[in-house]
């Protein structure tokens, strides 16, 4: 019986390495994956944002791309942020750090409107 | 012995100076070339290749001639156009050809397509070649970056505001509008308060028989709100000029002509220089329309524009670049 008892202390500390190991791995795959989503693409096409609307991680870094022939800008409607004017292909990026609802417009083709969610 | 002219509008049922069947007419000949003309409140169309019918071509017969050009989006090189300094070239070769020389010329905006100073340079460069003075407006694209900082520089010596102006010309009085800043997410174009107060102030002292041109980029009636083609605050502005008996309005912005007659009020949109645009709503956005390369001047164009003393309104004729 005490021999037992003996393998079973001497055995926890490996155990607790074990998930120690197991959930420090789990925790980078998850940082890893927080990583990827942290990184949001926002498409400019054909006079319009793609998705409209986007929900978002506190952290999140938005890029919106501009894939029409004609320029267009992003502007946040309470000046949070606001892009210099993007030709075909150029991009925007902002990272979002605050939680809240961030509406934004083309202030070239106002009708042109998206808005970030940030949880 | 009068020669029966074919496509006159001689129904005016409301006594609006306006037939509605030859007004469609009318709107569907711009483009192609069309000449309108207000005469003792009817409106008069013709098409372009008719004019000889006329005996005598109204248009010429003007105290003022002047011509409008829009849209020239230097810098532009895609597709639906690769060479807007050509077609540019082609519109000046245009205006130096016409019979009635013009005394100047209005640029309702985007000049440039990115506000880059090499894009200024070239559209005045190649305007130079009218020898002729050019009065401008900003489109969005002349303002881009810096709010319009570079474009009074170069244009708006003098100018008020954002770069509103008025000035005479042989009785006409003309009135440059800026509608391209500050615009609100899911608004139109703008002229905003400033602007407005000067213009009630502008046009208090005028006798109401002076004939009033407004010109300014995005149009000051509502076109098609879908894609943004109207001003907000426009209606505010056309109060100011109720009381005048001829006022024509002059915009550029939608890359296609289109005329409307509301009251004493004829409003045109000019063709651009660079790129056609989608009929309003026949299209699921504004994006420029590639045409095959042997159409492409036929719907780019300019517009002459005379004034007959004692007429209503202003003979408005838009020629293609073809």
């Amino acid at each position: 019986m005490r021999r037992r008892v003996w393998i079973l202390v001497l055995a926890a500390p490996v155990v607790a390495a074990a998930v120690l190991l197991i959930s420090s791995a789990r925790g980078l795959t998850a940082s890893a994956e927080q990583a990827q989503a942290s990184n949001v693409e926002v498409k400019i096409d054909n006079f319009s944002f793609g998705p409209a609307t986007l929900t978002v991680a506190a952290g999140t870094t938005v890029t919106w791309t501009n894939r029409d022939d004609i320029p267009h800008t992003v502007v946040s409607d309470d000046k949070v942020f606001k892009s210099k004017v993007l030709d075909t292909d150029e991009k925007f990026s902002f990272t979002f750090t605050k939680p809240g609802t961030y509406g934004y417009f083309c202030s070239i083709h106002p009708k042109m409107t998206g808005k970030v969610v940030v949880q | 012995m009068t020669k029966k002219v074919k496509d006159q509008i001689l129904h005016d049922h409301n006594q609006d100076g306006i037939d509605r069947r030859g007004f469609l007419k009318c709107m569907a000949w711009a483009g192609t070339g069309a000449l309108c003309v207000m005469q003792g409140g009817v409106l008069k169309s013709y098409s372009l290749s008719r004019l000889s019918d006329l005996g005598a071509n109204a248009a010429a017969a003007g105290e003022l001639s002047f011509v409008q050009i829009s849209d020239s989006h230097m810098g532009f090189n895609k597709p639906a156009n690769p060479d807007v300094a050509g077609t540019l070239k082609a519109a000046v070769d245009k205006i130096n050809g016409l019979s009635n020389a013009p005394e100047f010329l209005l640029h309702t905006g985007d000049i440039s397509h990115l506000s880059k100073p090499e894009e200024f340079d070239t559209v005045d460069q190649i305007l130079k070649a009218t020898g002729k003075d050019v009065f401008f407006v900003p489109g969005e694209h002349d303002v881009l970056n810096d709010d319009g900082v570079q474009f009074r520089e170069r244009y708006g010596k003098g100018a008020k505001g954002a770069g509103w102006y008025s000035f005479e010309k042989k009785g006409v009085h003309f009135i440059g509008l800026v509608n391209v800043m500050n615009l609100k997410a899911g608004g139109l174009g703008a002229l905003g308060h400033e602007q407005l107060e000067w213009l009630e102030d502008d046009v208090k002292r005028l006798k109401h028989s002076t004939p009033i041109v407004v010109f300014a980029h995005i149009p000051l009636w509502t076109v098609y709100p879908e894609w943004g083609w109207g001003t907000d605050d426009s209606a505010q502005a056309l109060a100011y000029l109720k009381k005048f008996g001829s006022v024509t309005v002059l915009n550029g912005h939608i890359h296609q002509t289109m005329q409307k007659v509301e009251g004493n009020v004829t409003f045109h949109t000019a063709a651009s220089t660079a790129f056609p645009q989608p009929q309003p709503g026949k299209a699921d956005s504004p994006r420029p329309m590639k045409v095959p390369a042997e159409q492409l001047r036929s719907v780019l164009g300019i517009t002459d524009v005379n004034y007959v003393r004692g007429q209503q309104a202003l003979a408005v004729v838009d020629s293609s670049l073809a």
